[in-house]
């Protein structure tokens, strides 16, 4: 199963090498990992997408605890939280084929970003699933290059994930 | 006050009650080196890094203190790289400080630059690469915090060449609050409360302790657990000490080399409770079949620790000395006769070797650990390298009392034993320190002989000298149809000349009739003395567990299982 892990760390010069060399040190697989400034100064916050039952995943959170540097890990998997995810796909595209390819991505309620000649620039968002799906559907059109920024989570509702 | 860097260092050991470290200088390092031809700290000069970091490790071992060692940039610091992962894997206390190219040529490979820090990431509790100078007390008393809190282990801070020079204001504080570091020392006490009652429950207990209760000086309450509670005891390697070995109810070590009473026991119990362990697969054999008819209570610092390796019922994160004292708070007198019985007969029905000779005259190297136990004092500090000799110490020394045994148990490093000893005898000048090595191992770290006989430091080196490397010819013969590939050491050194050569004092002994007289002369002497015991080379350790197999499946010296 997949479990997504909120990690608050402080800002400090080393510490993505420290998390992400404990993952393979330690033979952890890593789906995806993104980081990004929190709303206190001087502490980022990683999501990490980690594949792996129930055991591994309590190894995974003690052993990113045992780090100074981090601060909070919280397993979000196990309560209701918004996740989102954003891919940039640029896709083949000619004029008669253009039509076709914009109403896919508004159904998925996408945004054509840049056109060319030949090929146009999609923007979604989403979880997993609708990702995949859309990428499904603009493979018959040919992906020519994809980018996605790693998973990132809120818990639903009031609660908020803090350091300790 | 203002400081440079190089004097807020010693200013910092002054106030961190350091009084002694270990290093060897070079070109980052010369400022501090400069700092320390002014102050009054001590400092070892030893002949090797890796020799610096094995004895501040052995300082540390014995005294419980954290050890301190220099080393200069890019060589320097990688030579400490083994001794860093050996203080790491047995959770040893120490702050390792390393010179640094200058901070405008960080990143340039420039003449001696190594990425200390990156290159130790993954076997240091924590470090620090310092980029201004102002940082450099709080890194420093984090470092010495960070090393001997919680679960112990190695803080490296590297320190670019230029920093030692700045000047900054130095005013003191002792950081004992670090935002992500929190150790959990009281025990949950209902996870307590259920401990004790599985504990009055059982009726087939034993106590697995391991290092951890050392680290934490619980010896006394564990002692008062086994006593009370009428549990027999095993003890990992790096517990040895923790528990009497002479008490009727210590069955020695467990796993691979273990006592058959200590591995049938665990097979047998009912309830395991392991304190201060981590269930090393040297103890453990095959995971599925280790003490399945038990359930296990596993306390330890560590939460990490907790169900790594072994599924446990109760789990009970804290400080094993607090755990245990609230154990004994509620513990009733345990009635485990019938169980102590047949614990009694396992003992009784499987002794270990107690030859002297081999039926073709080579001298057992049982028999020579067992001398060195007869004629060394309780509280003598014994050291040992890696391999057959190792085995047979632990086996065969009876270790009575905590922080009297260091070996190096989770990376087991050849060439540990003789350096450590040299740290050893500096924490306790007064007790005897002996180091039992390989003829292998030994010269692995044989350069700090320089250091022993220039400080005059009163270590005896007892080589069990059988001509190769031991250990691994033993797992070749067993697992290897006997092709004995690149382990005969034959025709090495004359160690005794190789002693003389250094300055020391060196004596060899071929017959068990000279073993006590050679001993008992190196005992009279203050000083380094190496004894070179020439013993058969085909001795092998048993019993034996192989790899990978349940604990209960033991190979017997003679073949039989
Ligand atoms: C640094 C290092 N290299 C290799 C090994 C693998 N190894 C384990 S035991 C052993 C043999 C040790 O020989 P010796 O020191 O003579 O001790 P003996 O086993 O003969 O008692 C070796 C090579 C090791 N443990 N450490």
């Amino acid at each position: 199963m997949k479990h997504v892990l909120a990690v608050l760390v402080e800002n400090k010069s080393g510490v993505l090498t420290r998390v992400a060399g404990l993952f393979s040190r330690r033979g952890f697989n890593i789906d995806n990992i993104t980081v990004g400034e929190t709303v206190t100064p001087g502490i980022s916050r990683m999501t990490i997408t980690v594949e792996g039952d129930e055991m591994v995943v309590e190894q995974v959170m003690k052993q990113l605890n045992k780090l100074i540097n981090v601060l909070k890990v919280s397993n979000l998997s196990l309560e209701p939280a918004v996740m989102r995810e954003l891919m940039l796909i640029k896709v083949r595209a000619e004029s008669q084929t253009r039509g076709d390819i914009q109403q896919i991505v508004e159904t998925f309620r996408g945004k054509v970003v840049d056109v060319s000649l030949d090929s146009m620039i999609v923007e979604v968002t989403g979880n997993e699933d609708k990702l995949e799906a859309i990428k499904l559907l603009l493979q018959s059109y040919g992906i020519r290059e994809i980018v996605r920024t790693g998973k990132i989570a809120l818990l639903r509702g009031s609660k908020i994930t803090r350091e300790a | 006050m203002k400081l440079k860097g190089a004097a807020m260092i010693t200013a910092v050991l002054e106030k961190e009650q350091v009084d002694l470290v270990f290093g060897y200088p070079g070109g980052a390092v010369l400022s501090l080196y400069d700092q320390l031809y002014r102050c009054k700290l001590k400092h070892i000069l030893v002949r090797h890094e890796q020799g610096a970091v094995h004895a501040a490790d052995g300082y540390a071992r014995v005294s419980g203190k954290t050890g301190v060692v220099f080393a200069t940039s890019g060589p320097g610091a990688t030579n400490l790289v083994t001794g860093i992962a050996t203080a790491y894997m047995d959770s040893v206390p120490l702050v390792l400080i390393t010179g640094q190219v200058a901070t405008r040529l960080i990143g340039t490979d420039s003449f001696q630059e190594a990425d200390i820090t990156g290159i130790t990431l993954p076997i240091t509790k924590h470090n620090y690469l310092i980029k201004d100078v102002q940082e450099l007390p709080d890194a420093l008393s984090e470092a010495f915090f960070i090393a001997s809190t919680g679960r112990p282990g190695p803080v490296l801070v590297d320190i670019p060449k230029d920093i030692f020079e700045l000047e900054d204001q130095f005013d003191y504080t002792h950081r004992r609050e670090i935002p992500g570091y929190k150790p959990t020392i009281e025990g949950h006490s209902g996870q307590i409360q259920r401990a004790v009652k599985a504990i009055n429950a059982a009726k087939r207990p034993v106590i697995f302790a391991g290092g951890g209760v050392i680290i934490a000086g619980a010896s006394a309450e564990l002692t008062e657990l086994a006593e009370r509670g009428r549990i027999p005891v095993v003890l990992s390697l790096m517990a040895l000490g923790a528990f009497p070995g002479n008490s009727p109810l210590f069955l020695g070590m467990p796993g691979m080399h273990g006592t058959v009473s200590a591995n049938y026991s665990i097979s047998e119990a009912d309830l395991i409770i392991a304190a201060g362990v981590r269930f090393d697969d040297r103890v453990t054999g095959q995971l599925e079949s280790f003490a399945r008819k038990a359930q296990i209570i596993h306390i330890d610092i560590d939460p990490a620790e907790i169900g790594k390796n072994v599924a446990i019922d109760i789990p009970i994160v804290g400080d094993v000395k607090k755990v245990l004292q609230g154990i004994l708070k509620r513990l009733q007198p345990g009635v485990t006769e019938d169980w102590l019985k047949k614990v009694e007969e396992w003992r009784q029905g499987n002794p270990l070797c107690s030859e002297k000779q081999t039926s073709e005259g080579g001298m057992k190297p049982q028999f020579v650990i067992r001398e060195i136990d007869r004629l060394t004092p309780d509280n003598a500090i014994i050291c040992t390298d890696v391999g057959q000799h190792q085995m047979w110490t632990a086996q065969h020394y009876c270790f009575r009392l905590p922080r009297t045994f260091l070996s190096s148990g989770g990376l087991g490093t050849m060439g540990y034993g003789f350096p450590a000893s040299l740290g050893a005898t500096l924490a306790s000048p007064q007790k005897t320190v002996f180091c039992i090595a390989g003829d292998g191992s030994f010269q692995m770290n044989i350069q700090e002989l320089a250091t022993a006989v220039a400080y005059n430091l009163n270590i005896k080196v007892a080589i069990i000298n059988n001509g190769c490397l031991g250990m691994v010819r033993q797992w070749q013969e067993l697992f290897y149809g006997g092709r004995y590939s690149h382990t005969s050491i034959q025709g090495g050194p004359d160690f005794v000349k190789v002693a003389e050569a250094y300055g020391a004092l060196g004596l060899r002994v071929s017959a068990p009739s000279e073993v006590a007289g050679a001993i008992e002369q190196a005992l009279a002497i203050e000083g380094p003395v190496v004894i070179d015991f020439l013993v058969d080379a085909g001795e092998n350790v048993y019993p034996m567990v192989a790899p990978n197999r349940p604990i209960s499946e033991i190979i017997m010296g003679s073949g039989k299982r």
